[in-house]
């Protein structure tokens, strides 16, 4: 009998292993085999069987990639968006969230239904009307009173920032964070004469900063890893982000490769770094994401 | 009581304030682009000098567009098989990783990496390594004797192989979506079922499954929201072929709204999908809550 249950439980052991070890390696061989790539000497490249290490270290492929396309300049763009993505959503997304989870006025709920019930509108609805906007701005970008004769705030990181820089989620996330925080501090606060604004600014703000955290990593991540959007706004090859240039560089290049892997390395390097340090906020996140269903 | 009223007076103030840059953002980005679209599917709106009223012209056109139609099947045909076999692996994933086992964390940690990347790095990966001479997979598949095939170039494997690339980089997230929801589920339940004797399959199916009944929801309805509008692999791997097996609604739309610049003709073509979307995720509603009711 117990060796029966001895014999259960070690199968049961290398079953799990085998599949947790399987499916983890399939999820993780493409990085694997596209690193190995960027870092390959040509001559390995296309060599059969296939060489799953490099015979030299070569950095060529990155040369190559930021030689013959500006990616160093596509990077910086694209942090720059995401950046300032990052703060707009942060700062707007708190503000709100604070007032519908703490200040009592009379549209409170209604309006932030509203906001809630908007995160199921597909983006592609938006997504014709939105480069409308952008384009007939008005007193922008050459633009009359009327939102005619210029470009409005097409080609501009304004375009790409403004319409996603109070998203729904953010404000959404926001406020079920300050809604787990006690209101009796604000109670005394007032007693003492604090003004609302030094309310929130000084008591409240500084009690999310976990929650600032994981949004701004998740704000982060979508700014930087977006493409249509960027690319229906920015017409100018130097306004480009790493994305569009990655997208143009392996379109460009189809059988290099090496230098196009090198690309694609840098283009996910940012957040795999965010990553490393910061894991914790990431899974918060997402489980978040999860629970609010 | 003045005072009262003075103090909510103030509160309510600052709330305002609070809420107006989001709410004006809302308006412009939001708000206006909704009713503008339904309006600009009436149009002629080419972005350079057009903007008439057209009537019915441009949803007429579309009943007769064959690629429209052709893009629409492609994509529903991507969704019936994505959206399952993603909910299926991701709580398959997600029951074996909830396991305290030593490794477990590493195992976790490996599978969420592919959803940090882009879809744009992500497809560019998968288009070398799906590489019909000198591709990883069909050189591992070699081993085995197997001749691989034209991954990306060939008809019957294109969309395929977009499903696989898809579902490599969605797993991750939705894995520790239903790890959360499993942690929720209370021991109790599964101490009761032992005790009335309910063996593992047992606690599967009358507890374990009902209880991620919310959590399902929720990642099938995202999930379904994004597969109807996928564009970025498809822009990447394909490039919508070949024979336009791969193209899907959004990306005609990208076509002939940006390319082509019939915006009109788009907003309409964009309605439509959101109508479909519409559909789909009321027939998953559907679906979640009936099984509620048979359980």
């Amino acid at each position: 009998m117990k060796r029966r249950f001895l014999t259960v439980r070690l199968l049961w052991n290398v079953l799990f292993y085998v599949l947790s070890i399987g499916i983890a390696v399939f999820m993780f061989l493409p990085f694997f085999w596209s690193l190995i790539t960027s870092f390959k000497p040509s001559e390995d490249i296309f060599s059969m069987p296939i060489r799953w290490l490099p015979s030299k270290i070569s950095l060529e492929h990155y040369r190559t990639a930021f030689t013959t396309v500006p990616f160093g300049l596509y990077f910086w763009n694209t942090l720059v968006l995401a950046v300032l993505g990052v703060i707009a959503n942060l700062f707007f997304g708190s503000l709100s969230g604070y007032a519908f989870a703490k200040l009592p006025f009379r549209l409170n709920k209604i309006l932030f239904l509203v906001l809630l019930s908007a995160m199921m509108i597909p983006g592609v609805v938006t997504l014709i009307p939105s480069f409308y906007v952008l384009k007939h701005f008005p007193f922008i970008g050459g633009n009359d009173w009327y939102g005619a004769g210029g470009n409005g705030l097409l080609n501009t990181i304004w375009g790409v920032v403004l319409p996603g820089a109070s998203g729904s989620f953010a404000v959404f996330f926001m406020r079920q964070f300050f809604l787990t925080l006690p209101s009796d501090m604000m109670e005394m606060a007032r007693l003492e004469g604090s003004s609302e604004f030094r309310i929130f600014r000084s008591i409240y703000l500084p009690l999310t900063k976990p929650a600032l955290a994981t949004l701004g990593i998740f704000t982060f991540q979508a700014g930087w890893n977006s493409f249509l959007w960027p690319m229906i706004v920015l017409n100018d090859p130097n306004k480009a982000t790493i994305q569009m240039g990655l997208q143009a560089f392996s379109y460009n290049h189809k059988t290099d490769f090496g230098p196009v892997m090198a690309g694609a390395m840098v283009a996910i390097l940012p957040i795999l770094i965010l990553f490393v340090f910061l894991q914790k906020y990431f899974v918060q996140g997402i489980a978040f994401s999860g629970v609010k269903g | 009581m003045a005072s009262m009223g003075k103090l909510y007076r103030h509160q309510a103030r600052t709330g305002y304030l609070f809420i107006t840059p989001t709410i004006l953002l809302f308006l412009i980005f939001t708000v206006i682009p909704v009713f503008m679209a339904f309006y600009l599917s009436f149009t002629n709106y080419d972005v350079l000098s057009r903007m008439d009223w057209v009537g019915l012209d441009n949803y007429q056109r579309l009943w007769k567009d064959t690629l429209y139609w052709k893009t629409f099947r492609n994509v529903s045909y991507y969704t019936v098989v994505f959206i399952p076999l993603n909910i299926i692996i991701s709580m398959g994933i997600a029951l074996l990783l909830n396991f305290r086992k030593t490794g477990v964390k590493l195992f976790r940690t490996m599978n969420y990496l592919p959803t940090l990347t882009s879809a744009v790095a992500a497809a560019t990966v998968w288009v070398w390594l799906l590489h019909p001479e000198f591709g990883l997979v069909n050189a591992l598949l070699g081993y085995l004797g197997i001749v691989g095939p034209a991954w990306l170039a060939q008809t019957e494997t294109a969309m395929f192989s977009i499903i696989l690339v898809t579902l490599w980089q969605s797993i991750g997230s939705n894995m520790i979506i239903y790890i959360a929801g499993l942690q929720g589920i209370p021991d109790y339940l599964y101490e009761s079922a032992k005790l009335d004797g309910a063996n593992a399959f047992h606690r599967f199916r009358y507890i374990t499954l009902p209880q991620l009944r919310p959590t399902t929801f929720l990642v099938s309805t995202m999930s379904i929201i994004g597969a109807l509008q996928l564009f970025d692999q498809a822009f990447v791997l394909t490039e919508g072929g070949p024979a336009n097996v791969t193209k899907t609604p959004v990306y005609l739309i990208y076509q002939q709204g940006f390319n082509q610049l019939q915006m009109g003709y788009a907003s309409a073509q964009a309605f439509i999908l959101a109508v479909a979307i519409l559909i789909f995720s009321f027939i998953n509603m559907r679906i979640n809550k009936s099984e509620e009711s048979v359980v």
